[in-house]
């Protein structure tokens, strides 16, 4: 478990410095970033002094260097628009998105899981066919036209949900469902896939044999196997959603992460725009190098391999 | 129509034995999404295609007195069949942009998927059947790709470099090749090792021989499957980008832009944005059912 446990670590470290680097190039996409910052038309003197106070003269390896290094101390530099340091923004936001990941993971697993398992128990029955339609369906609906529909019904039409703002936990409803509504397909199939699995086993057989109650070959036995996998792809999902959230966000005017990054793009703030590509990736790489030590934990075939 | 062709075949041919062919056709039309998800994506490929005859109007042709008419199945006594799909904001005929919003969402998608569809199956494939030191690297790419977020690096790199069509066709291109090399990886792990690959292998064929007719053709029905997710995919990421103002730019019909321009008069005119929504829906909805149907048809396991 060990050598695995550090083996992954190892991987995940590299990942995460190749993943600055990348982050940290970006400054360098749209040309000379001091020419950027000054803004167009500057005189050359001014550029000049843009260039030695943010120190885009120096050579880029010693920029790279000094960018990580602050970073690594909690620094992410200092954001060109909002006159703060952009690691206490982010911090700030951050919660936000976390809350908003999670509350449309718990509608995610809430909607998912049952329907997976109901599938499995009956495959071909009517719920499987229910379960099959609501995950094509759910896969090719573009979340931002959903989200706007889900205005359209329940804020406008019916009155019921508020649209924008983060006041209530109200406000959370309708984008939690709009985020997390594309992890249902996902989720539900390989749910279904693992109960069909599990409860062909011979163990399941056993247990049905000595005379469980069915319930609890279920739930004990066959979901507890089950539900293995689902962990980790639950995992890499809210991964996902937090760098999706941009899109929701937006629509319904949250004040987290993703609205900060589209808010960052549209003013050219690169510290913030790098700094925030940088959390959320190794936010995800943390996220899944925990996932895997809960699966090697979970099923000791991975760490024996 | 299908049920007469079937019925026919079984009053022609109950003795003779069927040709593969045959037995793929059944197949192909046996499967509802299949024969749904292809009948769509061609209503909407010919949409694209034919948009310049077909259109009502100049999808750019601004007529401000003409703006916001309603379509013709609603109440309203404005609707008129000069504009089938009413007007938009500016008074642009919205059938006539919905027609070339086609093009678009499929040049998008086809040209991303096939872009990052090359550099996928290739890492896949040589990490597949080299394994080891290349499989490690090939790992560690896949890993870095799938750690950064698509939608924000997408939005932050066409921010920079500016959008374009083409611009945004790359950017997507060279993120979403992750599933690509994924699964091709798979794929060609488990073809690697069987007898004819091994045999092709002792006669002394050449790794490019190898690789390309005896991996690929064996790999070729994950590949298209996959294409089409990816291609899905790439035209719901398209609309997102186009409806954040970062992707297609003004005055071109993208369905997302489309989205985006309705937005704020959407508590008015729904409308506005149920159609291009509704028009990307079937689109993604027709492409996924038609790679669904690919794979149940092609898996050895239903042949029979």
């Amino acid at each position: 478990m060990l050598v695995y446990a550090v083996k992954r670590l190892g991987v995940a470290v590299l990942v995460a410095l190749t993943v600055s680097i990348l982050s940290f190039s970006m400054i360098y996409l749209s040309g000379d970033p001091a020419i950027a910052l000054a803004g167009e038309g500057s005189s050359q003197e001014d550029i000049e002094n843009v260039r030695r106070v943010y120190g885009f003269d120096r050579p880029i390896i010693v920029q790279y260097g000094d960018w990580l290094w602050s970073a690594l101390q909690g620094d992410l530099g200092h954001s060109n628009y909002l006159k703060s340091d952009v690691a206490s923004v982010i911090f700030e936001r951050l919660p936000t998105t976390m809350l908003l990941g999670a509350c449309a993971l718990a509608f995610a697993l809430v909607l998912s899981i049952p329907l997976g398992v109901l599938a499995a128990i009956r495959p071909n029955s009517l719920i499987d066919r229910i379960a099959l339609t609501v995950a094509v369906i759910g896969q090719a609906m573009p979340s931002f036209w959903f989200a706007l529909t889900l205005i359209l019904w329940f804020s406008i039409t019916w009155r019921l949900l508020p649209i924008t703002g983060t006041d209530s936990w109200l406000n959370f409803i309708m984008p939690s469902i709009a985020l997390g509504y594309y992890v249902t397909p996902a989720v539900m199939r390989l749910t279904r896939a693992g109960m069909l699995e599990v409860l062909s086993a011979d163990y399941i057989r056993t247990a049905r044999a000595n005379g469980l109650r069915p319930s609890s070959v279920l739930f004990k036995h066959a979901l507890r196997n089950a539900i293995i996998p689902v962990v980790s792809l639950a995992a890499v999902q809210f991964g996902f959603m937090l760098g999706g959230s941009i899109v929701i966000e937006t629509i319904f005017a949250i004040n987290g992460l993703g609205f900060l990054a589209w808010e960052s793009i549209q003013r050219a703030d690169l510290p913030m725009m790098q700094a925030i590509v940088l959390v959320l990736s190794v936010f995800y790489i943390l996220l899944t190098f925990f996932a895997d030590m809960l699966n090697a934990f979970l099923d000791p075939r991975i760490r024996v391999s | 129509m299908t049920d007469v062709a079937s019925s026919d075949r079984a009053v022609v041919v109950p003795s003779v034995e069927p040709t593969p062919g045959m037995l793929l056709r059944r197949r192909i039309f046996g499967h509802a999404g299949f024969v749904i998800g292809a009948t769509v994506l061609g209503i909407i490929v010919l949409m694209a295609l034919l948009a310049p005859l077909i259109s009502p109007a100049d999808p750019y042709d601004q007529d401000l007195s003409n703006k916001l008419i309603p379509p013709i199945w609603s109440d309203s006594a404005k609707a008129t069949w000069e504009h089938p799909l009413g007007t938009d904001l500016l008074g642009r005929d919205y059938m006539s942009r919905l027609f070339h919003g086609a093009q678009i969402s499929l040049l998008i998608g086809f040209a991303a998927m096939l872009i990052s569809g090359v550099i996928g199956t290739t890492l896949g494939v040589l990490a597949g059947y080299f394994g080891g030191r290349v499989d490690m690297v090939v790992n560690f790419i896949i890993t870095t790709r799938l750690s950064m977020p698509v939608v924000l690096v997408a939005l932050a790199v066409v921010s920079l470099v500016g959008s374009s069509l083409t611009m945004v066709i790359w950017v997507l291109g060279l993120l979403i090749w992750d599933r690509f090399a994924v699964v091709m990886r798979s794929a060609t792990q488990q073809v690697r090792n069987l007898d004819f690959v091994t045999s092709a292998q002792a006669v002394g064929c050449s790794t490019g021989r190898i690789l390309f007719s005896e991996i690929m053709p064996n790999i070729a029905n994950s590949l298209i499957v996959i294409a089409t997710i990816e291609m899905a995919h790439a035209i719901l990421l398209e609309a997102a980008l186009s409806f954040l103002g970062l992707g297609v730019q003004p005055p071109e019909p993208s369905w997302g832009l489309m989205i985006a321009e309705a937005k704020g008069m959407m508590f008015f005119d729904g409308w506005l944005i149920a159609i291009p929504g509704a028009a990307l829906f079937a689109l993604v909805l027709a492409i996924n059912l038609l790679g669904d149907g690919i794979r149940d048809v092609t898996a050895p396991e239903n042949r029979n």
